[in-house]
């Protein structure tokens, strides 16, 4: 059973390294998404507003009220600090820098991605690594085949069927993916 | 509830690659940073007997030097000195 995020925040708190290591390993992917995609930033900046955005998260978990509230919170944070850096590049122009269009809309799209990569967790190892590879890492099915030693001709198969359990437990969970909003 | 077929549930992990590796690590080691890892990997750069010294018996060197025993930041030490 994966352990939920307001327990996870719970151990971060009392210090446990390993929970801290586990937070953001279960959010870098979320953050990292909000910085390229919502706001398009450059790579530098992105791991500027990245690090940033952990190292405060570090800083104020013990103030945050709710923790449940985790994901949104860090949302909300990453838009924070990727608006300063935009305004921050735009600092001869005047007037107030809105955000890019379509930065709910992406938001929401990764609130959804993110859901579905919880479910990904909670799969077997096998295809937990298959499906990450495949999609999320974008290696081919020889790459695939050669870390996980597998034959290349098999692994289509294999993202298929895992993707067919994916569905499964995603139909298992009685909850719709939750919006971190505006 | 959304129909996830192969096609939406393919869209969806794609839509979020994974962050570098590099950053990641950075972010994880904020707890042990704080507790003074880079203080001791910028010292163990600038200070050829300090970084010998670590390199022979790292958990001592880090008591001598003023640090709590915390094997987490001596293990981070371990492996910055081997990277």
């Amino acid at each position: 059973m994966t352990e939920t995020d307001a327990q996870l925040v719970a151990r971060c708190r009392l210090g446990d390294d390993d929970a801290w290591r586990e937070l953001v390993d279960r959010f870098s992917r979320y953050v990292y998404a909000i910085a390229v995609q919502a706001f398009r930033l450059s790579e530098a900046d992105a791991e500027d507003v990245f690090q940033e955005v952990f190292a405060r998260a570090y800083q104020n978990l013990p103030k945050l009220r709710d923790d449940a509230a985790i994901r949104p919170w860090l949302a909300q944070l990453t838009r924070r600090l990727c608006l300063d850096t935009i305004r921050a590049g735009a600092r001869e122009q005047p007037g107030e820098i809105p955000e890019p269009v379509g930065v709910d809309d992406t938001i929401a799209s990764l609130d959804e991605a993110l859901y579905v990569h919880e479910a990904l967790e909670a799969l077997p190892s096998n295809c937990r690594e298959i499906l990450d590879r495949f999609f999320a890492r974008d290696e081919s099915y020889r790459n695939i085949g050669d870390a996980l030693d597998l034959p290349a001709g098999t692994i289509a198969s294999r993202i298929s069927r895992c993707l067919v359990k994916l569905r499964a437990e995603l139909e298992g969970r009685n909850t719709a993916p939750a919006e971190s909003g505006g | 509830m959304r129909n996830y077929d192969e096609e939406t549930l393919a869209v969806l992990l794609r839509t979020l690659p994974a962050a570098p590796e590099a950053w990641v690590k950075a972010a994880q080691e904020i707890p042990l940073a704080r507790r003074g890892l880079d203080d001791i990997v910028e010292r163990a750069r600038a200070d050829r007997a300090f970084r010998e010294a670590l390199i022979g018996d790292t958990e001592t060197t880090l008591e001598e030097a003023g640090f709590d025993h915390d094997p987490a930041l001596t293990e981070a030490v371990r492996e910055h000195l081997s990277s």
